[in-house]
């Protein structure tokens, strides 16, 4: 890329009428009340946007919310910085929703993120400790009732033996007073709590059950709605080893991998998160069990983008030219009906296309008396992805095809008609590299969209048929599909791999929009 | 005359592939049993059954207000940022500009819903600071959107801005116009059409969004068309089918309107690219 920088007259033009406003011109009223309003917006939104972050201390949040005040301030207080002014709002918006998301995903891509890989080593080690506490005999008992504060489950126990009555989050437990005993010496009321009732109670039930209240050596867990016990728990951290013991069994951490090991090899199951370097990346080229299937996966991929821009294009421009003659009638209406499909919400009719192939009630083995499993096997999977995004897909070439014909000067097809060119020359020869220039732009979007098309796959055959021994990467699965069944599949989420992925599908489409933005137009301006 | 009529052969072709399946939805819609397998391309009866079944059974009216909400303040919204910052690009001449192209090329071709945990986390953030902008909050998941969506059509607007004289302009400040002034009754009118092509292809882009939709919005009363009537197939594929496709055809509406609204602006802009699916 070369870079030849022409100082434009505007750059003259604006700082000049920079200075006019800021200097040598006295500010109008009207600007003068902007800039008050302004302020004011600025000041406002901020002091809202700090208050919970102050209330809650998360001091990050207010630094990172006074940096964009400040950011804010600056560029509309000033006279200067023109661009600025303009730029703001889009860098703030990308910033937050798509460069925050990228990094975030590359650091997750150089970590074992995923299930039993979500926390620290110190939220490991609790987990551990809490889900390892067994009942035991004599174990102390409680009443319970189930309550929760802004939200968040509370056990409210009562101890008979001891009378007293405490609150248990998964913080602690602490003792309470001002509360009201019923029958059966469970509490019905406590100052601050919330009491539920059984029918509410019941529909948290999962949450209540997984509740563990960590006391000293063991925890208090549920017992039904109405009773919990304090257990001990079966295994310990010991920091002087760095090691969980009991059961007989010494579970060692294992820093590389974020686990404790025992001597052999099992894991406990409750892991944190570490970094891991370039594994992940290295993982999705050269582990075989991986890369088998990101190869075969890439290959399919490649092909039904190309495949879909050459079949919507190719019926786009043959219906352009089907109506592109004097004496043809009834274009308008052809037209009209031509373009419907487009109008569709194209996430629905997916889903209707998916049911057209249904083996059992679909209409397309009804209306031709088949009982074909269209979407069971490989190859007709694989067309059927391909003939719905051919029906979502060919309208819209239709349409620029139609508006770029009309653009092609007459004189063109008379010059090659006197040079003696045949019908099917000047089409191949005229016509066609003329089409094609106007339609490249959106050839290369089309690419770029269809080689991410998540729905046309997803909504479509969930990336299937999956052979009988590997439900991991399906006959129609795309890059994105497949990154997506790693990181929210069945076999347990693994965010680090799948953000691997995502940086590889990613770069790929970078690269495509860049090569494409280059060949149009557009790019010539910023070189 | 043969000519023609090979011609109206093959017309009629691609219109009934394009038709075909449309006509089967609204028969599917018609239908009185309401169900997939007796559903097919002739309704065997009418009627506004399954629209009724739709509207009482469902609470169809709230996602459709809240997608035709959440489509039209992202497509209001992302134009409007999206102009802003393509004047910017096309007007000055300032340090960083090239770079600031550049990245935003680079930037907006990573697809939002790739990175879904990483946004999960913000929005988790969000919800527990300013809730009217967290989970299952139409109002965050519009920010999210514009923020996908700024990046394409800030390219896409600027390209037809760099097509507009910049003579024009020049003449408006020489007779005492500011910046913002020569931007908005000069620049803006003439853009027009990409205006309203960035804002339709928006508009249809976000109606259609689901995945992020199904992660986002969950709550019964946040949920879009697209979460909304997907579920009514993964509930009972076979018996919710023909609510299914009134609830398709009715979607169908806002975008069509929309269009219809845009459409005198739209002709020019048409070329300057998108796709759908």
């Amino acid at each position: 890329m070369t870079v030849t920088r022409t100082p434009a007259r505007h750059d003259r033009a604006g700082t000049r009428s920079a200075r006019r406003g800021g200097v040598f011109r006295p500010a109008s009223a009207r600007a003068v009340t902007a800039r008050v309003l302004a302020l004011g917006l600025i000041i406002g939104v901020a002091l809202w946007a700090a208050a919970p972050l102050v209330a809650s201390g998360n001091w990050t949040g207010v630094a990172i919310t006074a940096l964009a005040t400040g950011a804010a301030l600056y560029a509309y207080l000033t006279p200067r910085r023109l661009p600025l002014k303009y730029l703001l709002p889009t860098t703030f918006l990308l910033l937050a929703f798509q460069v925050f998301p990228v990094v975030h995903t590359m650091s997750l891509a150089l970590s074992n993120a995923g299930d039993g890989h979500l926390g620290t080593k110190q939220e490991a080690i609790a987990a551990i400790e809490t889900s390892s506490v067994r009942r035991e005999p004599g174990s102390a008992e409680f009443r319970l009732t189930v309550a929760v504060k802004d939200d968040a489950l509370v056990f409210l126990l009562a101890d008979p033996a001891k009378g007293a009555a405490y609150a248990g989050t998964a913080d602690g437990l602490r003792r309470i007073g001002g509360v009201t005993l019923g029958p059966g010496g469970r509490i019905t009321a406590a100052e601050g709590y919330t009491v539920l009732t059984t029918a509410q109670a019941s529909a948290r039930g999962t949450e209540i059950t997984a509740l563990a209240v960590p006391v000293k050596g063991g925890a208090i867990r549920s017992q039904g709605l109405t009773r919990a016990y304090q257990g001990r728990a079966a295994l310990a951290y010991d920091a002087a080893c760095d090691c969980v013991t009991g059961q007989g069994t010494t579970w060692r951490a294992d820093e590389e991998q974020g686990r404790f090991v025992a001597a052999d090899g099992s894991a406990l199951p409750q892991g944190w998160k570490v970094g891991v370097g370039l594994s992940n990346l290295a993982a999705a080229l050269t582990n075989p069990k991986i890369n088998a299937h990101v190869a075969s996966v890439f290959a399919w991929n490649l092909f039904y983008a190309v495949a879909v821009v050459a079949l919507t294009a190719a019926l786009g421009v043959a219906g352009a030219l089907v109506f592109h003659h004097p004496r043809m009638r009834g274009v308008r209406f052809y037209r009209t009906l031509i373009v419907l499909p487009y109008a569709m919400p194209a996430f629905a009719m997916l889903l209707v296309w998916r049911d057209l192939f249904n083996t059992d009630f679909g209409l397309i083995n009804r209306l031709f008396g088949l009982h074909t499993d269209w979407l069971g096997t490989p190859l007709t999977a694989r067309l059927s992805v391909l003939l719905v995004q051919l029906w979502l897909g060919f309208p819209y070439m239709f349409l620029v095809a139609t508006g770029a014909l009309q653009t092609i000067p007459a004189e063109y097809m008379e010059a090659a008609q006197v040079d003696g060119a045949s019908a099917w020359q000047r089409f191949g020869k005229v016509t066609l590299p003329l089409l094609l220039l106007a339609l490249a732009p959106l050839l290369v979007s089309s690419f770029a969209f269809n080689f991410n098309n998540f729905n046309g796959i997803f909504l479509v055959t969930s990336g299937g048929p999956f052979p009988s021994d590997d439900p991991t990467a399906g006959a129609t699965d795309l890059l994105i599909t497949y990154t997506f069944r790693l990181a929210f599949g069945q076999e347990g989420a693994r965010y680090g791999l799948a953000s691997a992925m995502s940086i590889y599908v990613y770069l790929i489409v970078a690269v495509i929009s860049i090569i494409g933005f280059r060949r149009t137009r557009a790019f010539k301006e910023v070189t | 005359m043969r000519v023609v009529a090979w011609r109206h052969a093959a017309a009629v072709l691609i219109t009934a592939f394009a038709v075909l399946p449309i006509v089967f939805v609204v028969s599917a819609a018609l239908n009185p049993v309401g169900t997939l397998s007796s559903s097919g391309l002739l309704p065997r009866g009418a009627g506004f059954g399954n629209l009724v079944r739709l509207v009482e059974e469902t609470p169809f009216w709230t996602w459709y207000r809240n997608s035709v909400v959440v489509s039209g303040l992202t497509a209001v919204l992302a134009v409007a940022v999206s102009a802003l910052a393509a004047y910017a690009f096309s007007r000055f001449r300032f340090a960083g500009r090239r770079a600031g192209l550049v990245t935003l090329l680079v930037i907006q071709a990573f697809p939002q819903f790739l990175a879904i945990v990483p946004l999960y986390v913000i929005f988790s953030a969000i919800s527990d600071n300013w809730p009217v902008f967290g989970l299952n909050s139409v109002w965050g998941v519009v920010l999210l959107y514009v923020g996908g969506q700024v990046g394409v059509n800030t390219w896409l607007i600027k390209g037809f801005f760099d097509s507009i004289p910049t003579e024009l302009d020049d003449a408006m400040r020489i007779d005492g116009c500011t910046h913002n002034q020569a931007f908005v009754r000069v620049v803006l009118p003439l853009a027009a059409p990409v205006l309203a092509i960035s804002a339709l292809l928006v508009f249809i882009a976000t109606i259609n969004e689901f995945l992020i939709a199904s992660v986002f919005l969950t709550g019964d009363d946040a949920r879009t068309l697209a979460v909304g009537l997907f579920g009514l197939l993964a509930d009972q594929r076979n018996a919710n089918f023909g609510m299914f496709a009134a609830g398709t055809l009715l979607t169908a509406v806002p975008t069509v309107l929309v269009f219809q609204f845009l459409q005198r602006y739209i002709v020019h802009g048409l070329t300057a690219g998108a796709v759908k699916g």
